[in-house]
């Protein structure tokens, strides 16, 4: 059961193999053993868990069921549960019970799906590992000396360590795909647009997107078949007709263009990352794809692009938090701006000050010219780099991140290398562009490699088709960590 | 040495909306602590701002009225700084592009405000949130905070430095107060903060081209205090540089009580609002299709108004129109604009400022003049000036809640001009209908009461004669050539007849009556 | 543009963030490692491009006009710290 796919697992509970509740309590058996050692969860909620369960199989037996009904997901702890701890990873939150539901969360509410619990995260949604978390870092179950990459990093060692059979995330940079990447699972970031950030605590609001992570572009399928929709109340968000994800899965990849950006393969990625995708393009040409060499000129300008817009919309989107009317409150002040200080400084960690202080540098007086307006403005190019590629091709492929999972606390001390983690994912992101993460082998030490696939703007169902052939052919993405103890 | 003052005015008003600029919330005034401040105003994590279709239309129909650029897209802005009252730790406001550009707003000034017309150019009109408030009553020597005026929609309209007087900026300011609740777009009801002032205020040698330094008068919601504060502000601004010292810029806050200015306790950061465009909204769009539909639901405007009831004849009033079109070129080409005069009233220009000064007031005026016929209308335009206007003003009440309705006071009027009553019995009959019941006619009371005036020349000939025979002493004094005497008799003519008898036929008879004896 | 210790404690005091003196010196040096990458934009002209502030060129949605918020205090204001008659209290406000 525990390999499964979402669409087996709904057929189990179709035929009443299983009940909703007991898969439920069987998935929260897992969470519970394999947590002590992954850290992969901040909140776990059995009765509330097992109510979802029962109101399921009660849809299943009245034939109301939609196809993820009853199957228990997880929730990146950023995705405000009307009734749950939503800490957004950090100590600001820490007591914070959300009064409403994301958009999200009512979709999956409605389609029936079970909340198996809320995963762990950097704070906030910065970081590409996981340490900045208020509640600790998540181990990478393949290895639980490195990182599991983050900042969706408890959904991805969820997903990993088969705690949940698929779990939602959010990318802002690439927060969806190195985890995925990282932790050997599938995951994808849909267009900017799509998903509804009505209820997703924000970080850069012109980048952050929700999206799924699973164990396979089939699975990522039905998820995002849930989890993308229209919402009058994020003015962000696309009015367009329904899509069905999956409806394109099977099409032959015959006469496919793949391009691949000059940039990626240059310096930067390391030798067992850039096996391994080598090793994959070779069978997408295989399948009876055409490689094409493309470039995306800008492609080194995309940290720094985005190393200055998403703090610069962090520092304004955090003001909120001040302890005034939820969240930590300092115990002891002098004044209300010492109130302020004290409440924002202890409630946040340094990753979020650092972002903090460097979003509001660029936006002060006599710096937003030179830094913001100057990379909005290379954020154009980014876009327009992509826009001229994608005249070329229909997807572009290359490494998702530039190595395998990296040990713990070997970047925390550095930001700026930690930084260079997002080098490949983060310009989809600048250019609202959907991008997506599939296991393409292993590298150093047996972690996994991810390849990370780059559409066009609303070519999901696309994308999953490239990733769902390549899976049919490779079994990269059946293969899990070693896992005794559960 | 002469100075000379300049003053610009940033006026927000808030808009006449159900609910609020980016969310669901209701925006009734007063409602309980908090009550009316939902996810979105006391900005939970998460929540996102969606805008308000009538807040806009509003915006824009201001800027038709003053003849604005309307900026299509214009674009939001977050401007970031901690207070309180500010949940999100920014305001969501317009900086770089706002929805209303340029424009501006003919004002009366001079003697009696109607002396010479003056144009206040307007900078710009942009849409923002209004914040919460802050209560300082002791809860523990802390402050309280209530969040129901949190993102109530507020339209800030900016005017060029352009008034020179305090009297200018009051009559600039009730201008526009006029002007907003005219088109609708705001209830301007000041005590509730609907329409507050921030007044711009320096002073230079009367002959220098530059501006002084400005100091900023925070939050003046009445016009008492917007004339107290300037009148203040600039004596304080003269005197200083009077005694060699210099304007250092600042804001500043009016103290009602002690009619001074004090500078308002200097932030230890200079304000750095870290303005950027909010991603949370997109660029907003106004189509030609909206303007147009705005256009035609947009009322005659208080100036047309003004030039209308003023006019003496059709085809000046068109001359007078047409020269204004380089100021409001917008409106000329719009099809509300009445070009045609049907009625001409040829009123003072007093009077048409009086009643062109809201538009139920001028709406009303018009109402009573279309039953009693614009030959009348000056006399209509005294009672509704004279007798309804000052009644009310007692209240600062509006006329829309006058006791006499329009077409009451048109019969009223009517029984004056057909010579059914005299003007004093009907100030009478006026106010017993004011206090009286509602809906009581001019002519049930004058048949009730026996008003009816006597113009029976038989009847008046015959207490002529009454009131002659009981005054021997003072026609003869008539008759020695004390002219004094004959109001006497006209006084106790009236008063056997309670005032019912006509002025003009007792005058005619008494005066007809008396030269017979004096010469005869 | 090099940044100096100012810079971050002027930010931090906008940002409403407490450094100390040393926490604002391992600040400072961390901020101008990240600030020398940021630097290379520099590097581009781009004079003649207009700024991307969305991904998609689209514009604003508009809300009708209508109430459709229930009254929710009591539930939202117990996530507060410090509430009172409906209030929510802070340190004293001084104008």
């Amino acid at each position: 059961m525990l390999n499964s796919s979402l669409k087996q697992l709904s057929a189990l509970l179709a035929a009443k193999k299983v009940s909703s509740v007991e898969l439920t309590r069987e998935f929260l058996r897992r969470v519970k053993v394999l947590n002590q050692e992954y850290n992969a969860f901040i909140t776990i909620n059995e009765e509330m868990s097992l109510d979802q369960a029962r109101t399921a199989d009660t849809m299943i037996a009245s034939g109301v069921a939609c196809p993820l009904t009853g199957i228990p997901i997880a929730h990146k702890d950023i995705f405000c549960t009307k009734g749950w701890l939503t800490t957004c990873g950090s100590k600001m939150l820490s007591s914070f019970i959300s009064p409403y539901d994301a958009h999200v969360i009512e979709r999956f509410n409605l389609a029936g799906t079970v909340n198996i619990g809320k995963t762990n995260m950097d704070e906030f949604a910065m970081g590409s590992s996981n340490e900045t978390s208020f509640y600790g870092p998540v181990k990478n179950p393949w290895d639980i000396t490195t990182v599991p990459g983050g900042s969706s990093g408890g959904s991805a060692c969820a997903v990993a360590a088969r705690m949940v059979p698929a779990a939602t995330g959010t990318d802002t940079g690439g927060s969806i795909r190195q985890p995925a990447a990282l932790c050997g699972v599938s995951g994808i970031k849909p267009t900017y647009g799509l998903v509804s950030r009505y209820g997703m605590i924000a970080f850069a609001s012109s980048l952050d997107q929700g999206g799924p992570i699973a164990k396979s572009a089939a699975d990522l399928a039905l998820m995002l078949n849930v989890m993308v929709g229209f919402d009058a109340r994020d003015s962000t968000s696309l009015l367009r007709d329904q899509e069905d994800y999956a409806r394109d899965l099977e099409k032959p990849l015959e006469g496919l263009r793949i391009g691949l950006p000059k940039e990626y393969f240059a310096e930067g990625m390391s030798e067992d990352v850039s096996r391994a995708v080598d090793a994959a393009i070779v069978e997408y040409n295989k399948l009876g794809a055409k490689i094409v060499e493309v470039s995306l000129p800008n492609t080194k300008l995309s940290i720094p692009v985005y190393y200055v817009l998403a703090p610069a919309e962090a520092s304004s989107n955090l003001s909120r938090f001040d302890g005034v009317r939820y969240g930590h409150r300092a115990l002891e002040y002098a004044d209300l701006n010492d109130m302020y200080q004290k409440s924002r400084t202890q409630g946040f960690g340094a990753e979020v000050k650092r972002r903090i202080l460097i979003g509001t540098y660029v936006l002060s007086h006599g710096y937003y010219d030179a830094y913001y307006i100057k990379a909005q403005k290379l954020r154009r190019l980014i876009a327009q780099d992509f826009a001229e590629v994608f005249k070329q091709c229909e997807i572009i492929m290359g490494p998702t991140s530039p190595t395998v999972a990296f040990a713990l606390g070997e970047k925390s001390s550095d930001p700026l290398q930690m930084y260079l983690s997002d080098t490949y994912t983060a310009a989809a992101s600048l250019a609202g562009l959907p991008g997506m993460s599939i296991p393409a082998g292993f590298g150093n030490g047996n972690r996994p490699v991810g390849l990370h696939i780059i559409g066009n703007y609303f070519s999901e169902a696309q994308m999953l088709n490239v990733a769902h052939q390549y899976q049919q052919v490779m079994d990269w993405h059946t293969q899990m960590p070693d896992i005794t103890k559960a | 040495m002469t100075w000379e003052i300049v003053i610009g005015l940033e006026v927000h008003t808030q808009l006449l909306t159900q609910s609020k600029i980016f969310s669901g919330a209701s925006t009734v005034f007063g409602g309980t602590p908090n009550a009316q401040a939902c996810a979105v105003d006391i900005a939970l994590p998460g929540v996102l701002p969606v805008l308000n279709r009538v807040a806009v239309e509003r915006a824009v129909k201001f800027g038709l009225a003053v003849g604005a650029k309307i900026n299509s897209p214009s674009i939001f802005a977050r401007k970031n700084y901690f207070y309180p009252d500010l949940p999100k730790g920014y305001q969501i406001s317009q900086y770089e592009l706002p929805i209303v550009e340029g424009g501006c707003i003919k004002i009366l000034t001079g003697r009696d405000n109607n002396e010479r017309e003056k144009i206040v150019r307007l900078t710009r009109a942009h849409l923002e949130e209004d914040a919460g408030k802050s209560l300082h009553e002791d809860f523990h020597g802390m402050t309280g905070i209530d969040l129901n005026r949190a993102g109530t929609p507020l339209l800030e309209i900016v005017s060029e430095p352009d008034m020179r007087s305090s009297m200018e900026a009051v009559t600039f300011a009730k201008t526009l107060h006029s002007l907003v609740r005219w088109i609708g777009i705001s209830d301007g009801n000041m005590e509730e903060g609907s329409f507050r002032c921030d007044a711009n205020v320096s002073v230079r040698r009367l002959g220098d081209d530059k501006l002084g330094t400005r100091r900023e008068i925070k939050n003046l919601n009445s016009f008492r205090f917007l004339q107290q504060a300037i009148d203040y502000e600039s004596g304080l601004q003269i005197s200083i540089l009077e005694n060699g010292g210099k304007i250092r810029q600042a804001t500043v806050l009016f103290d009602a009580d002690k009619r001074e200015t004090h500078v308002m306790r200097s932030k230890e950061d200079a304000h750095d609002y870290r303005y950027f465009p909010d991603p949370d909204l997109l660029p907003l769009e106004i189509s030609q299709d909206l303007i147009n539909e705005i256009m035609k639901s947009m009322p005659e405007l208080p100036m047309w108004r003004y030039y209308r009831f003023i006019a003496r004849d059709v085809d000046k009033y068109k001359l007078l129109i047409e020269k204004q079109t380089d100021i409001y070129p917008l409106q000329q080409s719009s099809a509300y604009l009445k070009f045609g005069v049907e009625e001409i009233y040829a009123l003072s220009k007093y009077d048409a400022t009086m009643l062109t000064a809201d538009k139920s007031t001028a709406d009303y005026f018009e109402e009573v003049v279309e039953i009693v016929g614009s030959k009348n209308a000056k006399l209509c335009a005294n009672w509704v000036i004279g007798e309804v206007a000052a009644r009310l003003n007692q209240n600062n009440e509006y006329i829309t809640i006058s006791p006499v309705s329009a077409k009451q006071l048109a019969e009223l009027i009517l029984r004056i001009c057909d010579g059914t009553i005299s003007g004093k019995i009907a100030k009478d009959i006026f106010g017993a209908m004011w206090h009286g019941e509602h809906g009581s006619s001019a002519d049930t009371i004058i048949e009730e009461k026996g008003l009816r005036q006597i113009s029976n020349s038989d009847e008046i000939r015959r207490l002529v004669d009454v009131v002659l025979i009981d005054n021997p002493h003072q026609v003869s004094d008539f008759c020695k050539g004390k002219e004094k005497a004959f109001n006497f008799l006209v006084g106790q003519v009236m008063k056997v007849t309670k005032g019912k008898a006509s002025p003009a036929k007792v005058n005619e008879i008494l005066q007809e009556k008396l030269d017979r004896k004096k010469h005869g | 543009m090099s940044l100096v210790l100012e810079d971050v404690k002027r930010v931090a005091n906008l940002a409403r963030i407490e450094l100390s003196d040393e926490e604002a010196r391992t600040t400072l040096d961390q901020l101008t490692g990240i600030f020398c990458l940021i630097e290379q934009m520099q590097a581009v002209n781009t004079s003649t491009i207009v700024p991307m502030s969305h991904a998609q060129d689209v514009v604003q949605r508009l809300r009708t006009d209508v109430v459709t918020e229930v009254d929710q205090h009591e539930l939202f204001q117990s996530l507060a710290p410090q509430v009172e008659a409906g209030l929510y209290l802070v340190p004293k406000v001084i104008e």
